[in-house]
């Protein structure tokens, strides 16, 4: 009783925090109950055979599908059902496992129509080039400018973006994300079709995002070596139902995990 | 080609289905008594048209792959602007060496540039399948006709306010109609455009009705009228102004003017958004809606963004038609009419401004050309859109978008 408690002091709300998650689909039910948390500068990874339903979580918590039950909160504020465009302006950017980017922009430009929230700009100061208008127009290009950079796409700067190497897709893509100011930046299956050497350069640009910016990456990857390296925390999930929250050692050691990958046998 | 032959006889059949009720039996008169005609003959040289085509199918593909049109040499930017600047010029300069219906028909033709550069926005940026445009056109040429009717407002008065209440009208439609994809949206919009025509025939006691209204003034200059006589007393004329005779054709070329000075304003505005990051926005939607609204882009404003502004350009184009016919009726604004301005896009390569132009002009010029074959104008119209979507579907001038580079 007298005891002087650390439980007295505040717990810090997790930046996400995902309740009893539940998506069905007609007869199946793709998310079974998945609960976790992710603090805030964490990356945290989401691993699970295939059908698992990790892109399901990422689509509920996005607002691509409505959650057949269960509560998605945002550093404390309840964003359950919000339409995905609402959800990515509270801070929330994703990839998606197939890279979709708009392939007849060039690179430069997917990077501008991204910024498109961020640059506050009525119709009509656009049709007289106002001279706030034009400075918006040059900060947004800069800001690309950086981010190009930043992934060594500059040279590609005027290119159509289907164009680009596949590798070079990937890293516009979350270029793309980064250029919108995230909290929260989730990233489904990043290194799948890259090469090793891509992989590696992947790890190292994951892990100078989130220190430079500050940033909680959600991550669902395959790559074992990928994710047990990056990661501080792993969701394992089999059927949609959650197996396991923990660090990678141990899940890496974890009898159930071990299990859901090599079969029941 | 055997290879071709049940597909051609089974095309055959059925154009002897789809002709023979509509050419093959024809009703006449003969005093008392209806009776039958009989006319084979048209119905068996289409069917025999119609085989011979589809036999020749893979062949004629082929014929059609090797004939190229010409591209539009590419020019640089400041050539690009003296292009643009001496085709201005001679714009302006031709109708006061053109004969009248010369000029009267480039009005015309000005009209249709200005809503297919409009419905441009909405079809060829936005990428929104729009089948009742004709509807803000007539919101917008009723605007000004009731405006007048009821309060006696000028063209000059109703012209900003036709825009906006069509762009009104495209806001209120657009809002919940905009969520629905592709087909669904052609459709409705279709229905929006009739029911606007329908409303305007049947509020008789507001509209006119069927007759519409009719003595509705042309535009002034600055206050000065173009008519022979002032309507008021204290109206001064243009040509007591400036001390001239009167000459009607005056009035022609004034209106025509007024037509190319909208039309290029429109020209300019849809130039710009196309470099806006509103005009990226539209591209970026019809490519990846999802990707976009990952992003924070919110599909349904930036949608309804291009349909308000498309709808606004037709409220104005509406307004001008009202004051060059002078009247204003139902009539005018059947689906037909969205067909054509759609056409316009689609013959033009969707998004492309200078196509939209050629496309306008050679739609209206044309067929006032040849006068002699009015009768197979729909007909010479269908053959060529059919052409046009075998041989060339990205349209005569396919669009090229400005990019920003680095
Ligand atoms: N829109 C949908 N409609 C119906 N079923 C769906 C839908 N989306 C996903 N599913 C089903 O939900 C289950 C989980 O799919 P999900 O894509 O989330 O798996 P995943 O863990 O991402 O797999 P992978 O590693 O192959 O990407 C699968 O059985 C899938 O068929
Ligand atoms: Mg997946």
């Amino acid at each position: 009783m007298t005891e002087p408690s650390t439980a007295l002091v505040p717990v810090p709300t997790p930046l996400l925090e995902v309740r009893a998650l539940l998506m069905r689909f007609g007869g199946l039910l793709a998310v079974d109950g998945v609960a976790f948390d992710v603090r805030a500068n964490e990356v945290f990874s989401i691993i699970g055979p295939n059908g698992a339903g990790k892109t399901t979580v990422f689509n509920c918590i996005g607002g691509f599908y409505k959650p057949s039950g269960g509560q998605i909160l945002l550093a404390g504020e309840n964003i359950t059902g919000l339409p995905s465009h609402r959800v990515a302006r509270k801070g929330l950017v994703r990839t998606f496992q197939g890279v979709r980017l708009f392939k007849n922009l060039t690179v430069l430009e997917n990077l501008l129509v991204a910024q498109h929230m961020q640059v506050k700009n009525g119709l009509l100061s656009g049709l007289l080039i106002t001279r706030a208008y034009r400075r918006a127009e040059q900060a947004a290009i800069e800001h690309a400018k950086q981010w190009l950079d930043f992934m060594g796409l500059r040279e590609y700067a005027n290119r159509e973006a289907g164009n680009l190497a596949y590798g070079h897709q990937r890293r516009l893509e979350i270029a793309r994300c980064m250029i919108t100011r995230p909290r929260l930046l989730m990233l489904d299956e990043p290194a799948a079709g890259l090469n090793p050497q891509e992989k590696r350069d992947l790890a190292l640009m994951i892990d100078r995002i989130r220190r430079e910016y500050n940033i909680a990456v959600l991550l669902i990857e395959h790559d074992m070596r990928l994710v047990m390296d990056i990661s501080d925390r792993i969701l394992v999930m089999e059927h949609g139902r959650p197996i396991t929250v923990d660090r990678p050692e141990a899940v890496q050691s974890d009898e159930r995990v071990i299990k859901a990958y090599l079969g029941e046998e | 080609m055997l290879a071709q032959l049940p597909r051609a006889l089974i095309a055959a059949v059925f154009a002897f289905v789809i002709l023979a009720p509509i050419f093959g039996l024809k009703l006449v008169r003969q005093g008392m008594h209806s009776a039958l005609q009989p006319h084979w003959n048209i119905v068996l040289w289409g069917c025999a048209a119609v085989f011979v085509v589809q036999l020749l199918h893979p062949w004629l593909a082929r014929l059609f792959a090797r004939v190229r049109l010409p591209s539009v040499p590419a020019l640089d930017e400041e050539h690009h602007l003296w292009a643009w600047a001496a085709v201005v010029l001679l714009a302006v300069v031709w109708p006061f060496f053109g004969g009248r219906s010369a000029v009267d028909i480039a009005t015309l033709a000005l009209i249709y540039v200005m809503l297919g550069l409009g419905l441009n926005i909405v079809v060829g940026f936005a990428g929104l399948l729009d089948l009742g445009f004709v509807g803000f056109y007539a919101v917008g040429a009723y605007t000004y006709g009731l405006l007048y009717y009821w309060a006696g407002w000028s063209f000059w008065e109703c012209l900003p306010l036709a825009g906006a209440m069509a762009a009104l009208f495209g806001f209120l439609l657009g809002f919940p109609v905009l969520r629905l994809r592709g087909d669904y949206l052609a459709i409705v919009t279709l229905g929006f455009g009739e029911i606007i025509r329908l409303l305007l025939t049947n509020l008789t006691d507001w509209t006119g009705g069927p007759d519409g209204i009719s003595g509705i003034p042309s535009p002034t200059l600055f206050g000065l009228e173009m008519t022979r006589r002032a309507s008021s007393p204290e109206g001064q004329t243009f040509h007591e102004f400036f001390d001239m005779p009167f000459n009607p054709d005056h009035m022609v070329i004034y209106l025509y003017l007024l037509a190319l000075a909208l039309a290029l304003v429109t020209l300019l505005v849809s130039n710009r958004l196309l470099r806006m990051p509103i005009g990226r926005a539209w591209e970026a939607l019809r490519e990846d809606e999802i990707a976009c609204r990952s992003l924070g882009l919110n599909p349904t404003r930036i949608k309804l963004s291009a349909f308000t502004l498309g709808a606004m350009f037709a409220g104005f184009g509406g307004a001008f038609f009202a004051a060059r016919q002078g009247l204003v009726n139902p009539e005018s604004f059947t689906f037909i009419e969205s067909a054509l301005i759609l056409s316009v896009v689609v013959l033009g390569g969707m998004g492309s401004q200078v196509g939209v132009i050629l496309a306008a002009v050679a739609l209206t010029v044309l067929p006032e050309v040849v006068r002699e074959f009015a009768e197979y104008r729909m007909l010479a119209f269908g053959f060529v859109m059919v052409l046009m979507m075998v041989w060339r579907p990205q349209g005569l001038l396919p669009m090229k978008r400005p990019q920003v580079d680095l």
